[in-house]
């Protein structure tokens, strides 16, 4: 790896993968150093989407203010997330606009933050990666991914490289999954009318792997799965990508003996 | 069945409507036809069309610049009609438009009205109104007489009876049409169709005045225009002594170019056709030498609140050309369908427009029942930023403290720590300790308190157990940094080790 060119990256966990599945910020912080950076975590809670999508917009501004100035040393922000990459890429300016003293702050951070996956392949040339799994797996398209962001190419063109593995497309996978942050528990019933539809979907690809770049659609999708007593195992995209797999998927309780 | 009594807003109850719809085995067979056809056919018939993106560009462009000078291409328009022969009413409220239109038919002492499709009489409840003062209203879109056979608002604003499946409409036919034979076949959809056109074709005859919408008017030659599929709007306006346009004062397009450009994106993004099948332009009453026509033409403009949109956050909504695109793409109508919306207006663009014309205070949960997984601004034809705006009237109902307590006083809470880092840090590390240790034998959770909305349908994943944040900074503190650093630059590691971090591979802090 080139070192001198090291790109300084400020990694922003995210709050779900920082609480529930801390593997995945590994896998990501794997990911980027093998890419040649360097990758450092300031002290972060949440991007401020929960208060955003309420309507509070003054907590969400002062939540947004607090990551722009915590992560402005960096030379880029990089998220395993596309709704909270979206969040700080699209909506802080959105949230700042007009304001002489911050607007030009939320603008530099959006400038310079990206969705892991799209990052490692349009910003560090990944075009490859070392990992190996034999599974069937089937990618679902976040929707802040693929319609706030532009990710769908990027990684099926990684996880196409990793040895073993066979990708299986479901249908529908632009659909929304039925998360959409507090909307699944203000509207519980629409949310699993929804997320059944996707499980439906997943199944009949017969992969044995779920595949996603966000979180907290995994684990909608793997908690609709699960429940439905479906054997379709969840991961985040990152930790397949950095061969990093052997944590139980996602809801999967420790191998007994393991510590 | 919803029960909608008609023009009374359900909006309020849109979480027992939802739940009424989800339960519905005939609504919901019914709606795969929305998710199965209109997504496929518009994607085909956009994807023939090279320049269909930029058509939206200039779709929108075109809407947004009549908005800004809709003052001027009012009074422009007007004119022109009023040099053709006919006459311009301004209805500021929907009573105004009711009484317009039956002031109207009064003078001409009208007893049937036929009807072409027009949602801004859903609006105004026209139907109610007519019947309530003698005049008998029948509505001649195949659609629209089944929803008014069943006493019904339509569901859709294109396809007002898509809620129905076609065994529900054949039952409808056979209650209503008695008098035709009990033994005809009515198993083809054409058969329902040519059914309900020989029984309008006497009501056209005998009409005495014909009300349609408009997807248009024309400034430039005070046209009014609609597009249908049946031919019902052309039998409508021609046959009777007059015809009424009824229509809201956002319609207006400066020119026929530019008519001509926005009619190639709305059949399109509606039914995925390229033009529909008639396309019918209306320009004053029947001329001397015309061979039909009304004798009487007027047009009724509604503002209804419109024009107090104009100047604030919700403009873009009235770029809306009506298309309906943006329920045909939502996964919120596809798993609830229009009527749970409440009202006139349903998917995205009700959950945007319903707000401004009943309230928030009415309507909330509509922008708010939302995954805003921004499908429906993909396919807007005028590319209306819907989530945006279902965003901005959430942001309304928080400053007008109209979000449920529940929601607040969570938030509040969640926002505490939230903006304390530090504090956050400590609080969401004993919460990921304490249940990863009681879930680390399932791995999961069946139930959790305060989230049984999520767990009555799902399970939640056990948190793995000590936060990244703690597991980083120990990792910072070189505990492991050291033997991950010699190694770093390769990807050599795969284990990722238990919840303990013992041999988690982080990346080291900067020398």
């Amino acid at each position: 790896m080139a070192e001198p060119m090291a790109r300084r990256v400020g990694l922003f966990v995210t709050c779900l993968v920082d609480l529930i599945r801390p593997s995945v910020g590994f896998a990501a912080a794997t990911l980027l150093v093998d890419a040649g950076c360097t990758v450092e975590v300031p002290p972060q809670s949440c991007c401020g989407q929960p208060a955003f999508n309420s309507g509070d917009r003054a907590t969400a501004r002062e939540i947004a203010a607090q990551v722009i100035v915590a992560f402005a040393p960096y030379d880029y922000v990089v998220a395993p997330s596309g709704s909270c990459a979206g969040m700080l890429k699209v909506h802080y300016p959105e949230l700042f606009r007009g304001d002489p003293n911050w607007q030009p702050h939320a603008d530099a951070l959006a400038e310079k933050t990206y969705e892991l996956v799209s990052f490692l392949v349009d910003v560090c040339g990944l075009d490859r990666v070392k990992a190996r799994l034999e599974a069937t797996a089937t990618y679902h398209d976040s929707c802040s991914s693929l319609r706030e962001l532009g990710v769908r190419d990027q990684p099926r063109r990684l996880l196409a490289t990793v040895e073993g593995l066979r990708l299986a497309e479901m249908r529908d996978t632009e659909v929304c999954c039925g998360f959409g942050g507090t909307f699944c528990v203000k509207y519980p019933e629409i949310s699993n009318a929804i997320v059944a539809k996707k499980a439906a979907a997943i199944a009949a690809t017969g992969a044995d792997l779920l595949l996603a770049g966000d979180l907290g659609c995994l684990m909608n999708m793997a908690g609709k799965l699960q429940r439905d007593g479906a054997k379709i195992e969840a991961r985040h995209v990152a930790e397949v990508l950095a061969g990093m797999t052997h944590e139980p998927a996602i809801g999967v309780p420790p191998r007994r003996g393991a510590a | 069945m919803v029960d909608l009594a008609p023009h009374t807003a359900t909006s309020p109850w849109f979480k027992d409507n939802a739940r009424t719809a989800l339960a519905d085995a005939e609504l919901q067979n019914a709606l795969k036809f929305v998710e199965a056809n209109f997504i496929a056919r518009r994607r085909e018939v956009a994807g023939q069309l090279p320049e269909f993106e930029l058509l939206r560009d200039s779709a929108r462009d075109i809407r947004d610049h009549t908005l800004a000078h809709l003052d001027l291409y009012l009074a422009a328009y007007e004119k022109r009609v009023v040099e053709h022969g006919g006459h311009v009413h301004y209805a500021v409220t929907g009573e105004d438009a009711q009484r317009i239109v039956l002031s109207i038919c009064r003078k001409l002492g009208a007893r049937t009205v036929t009807k072409g499709k027009s949602m801004v009489a859903e609006e105004i409840g026209l139907n109610d109104f007519l019947e309530a003062h003698g005049v008998t209203p029948i509505e001649t879109d195949l659609g629209e007489y089944i929803v008014q056979l069943r006493q019904e608002m339509p569901s859709h604003i294109i396809a007002p009876a898509v809620h129905l499946t076609k065994a529900q409409i054949e039952s409808e036919f056979r209650r209503v049409h008695t008098h035709l034979p009990r033994d005809r076949n009515l198993a083809e959809p054409t058969s329902l169709l040519a059914e309900a056109r020989a029984v309008l074709r006497e009501k056209f005859l005998t009409a005495d005045v014909g009300i349609t919408g408009a997807n248009f008017l024309v400034a430039e030659t005070g046209t009014s225009v609609i597009v249908t599929n049946e031919g019902n709007g052309d039998l409508t306006q021609t046959l009777p002594r007059a015809h009424i346009v009824l229509a809201s004062i956002e319609k207006l397009v400066p020119t026929l170019e530019d008519l001509s450009q926005l009619l190639r994106v709305l059949a399109r993004s509606a039914t995925g056709q390229e033009m529909s099948v008639y396309t019918t332009l209306s320009t004053g009453p029947r001329r001397p030498d015309d061979p039909d026509g009304p004798a009487e033409y007027h047009v009724v403009l509604l503002d209804n609140g419109r024009s107090s949109m104009l100047g604030g956050a919700f403009r873009d909504m009235l770029r809306c050309i009506r298309c309906g695109a943006c329920m045909n793409h939502c996964p919120i109508y596809h798993a609830v369908g229009g009527h749970a919306y409440g009202w006139v207006y349903s998917g995205p663009m009700g959950a945007v427009l319903t707000p401004s014309l009943i309230g928030i205070d009415r309507a909330g949960h509509l922008p708010n029942a939302s995954t805003f997984c921004g499908r429906c601004e993909e396919v807007c034809p005028v590319r209306i930023p819907l989530p945006r705006m279902m965003r901005s009237w959430r942001e309304r109902e928080f400053e007008q403290h109209l979000s449920p307590a529940t929601v607040r006083s969570g938030l509040a809470f969640w926002a505490f720590f939230a903006k304390r880092p530090r504090l956050y840090g400590i609080a969401t590390a004993a919460a990921a300790r304490l249940l990863g240790f009681v879930g680390r034998r399932w791995g999961r959770f069946a139930w959790l308190p305060l989230a049984s909305g999520w767990t009555r349908h799902r399970d939640f994943p056990a948190p793995q157990g000590a936060t990244f944040q703690a597991q980083w900074k120990s990792a910072e503190r070189g505990r492991l940094a050291r033997s991950y650093v010699s190694s770093a630059g390769g990807q050599s590691g795969k284990g990722t080790g238990g919840t303990d971090g013992r041999d988690r591979r982080a990346p080291g802090p900067p020398p």
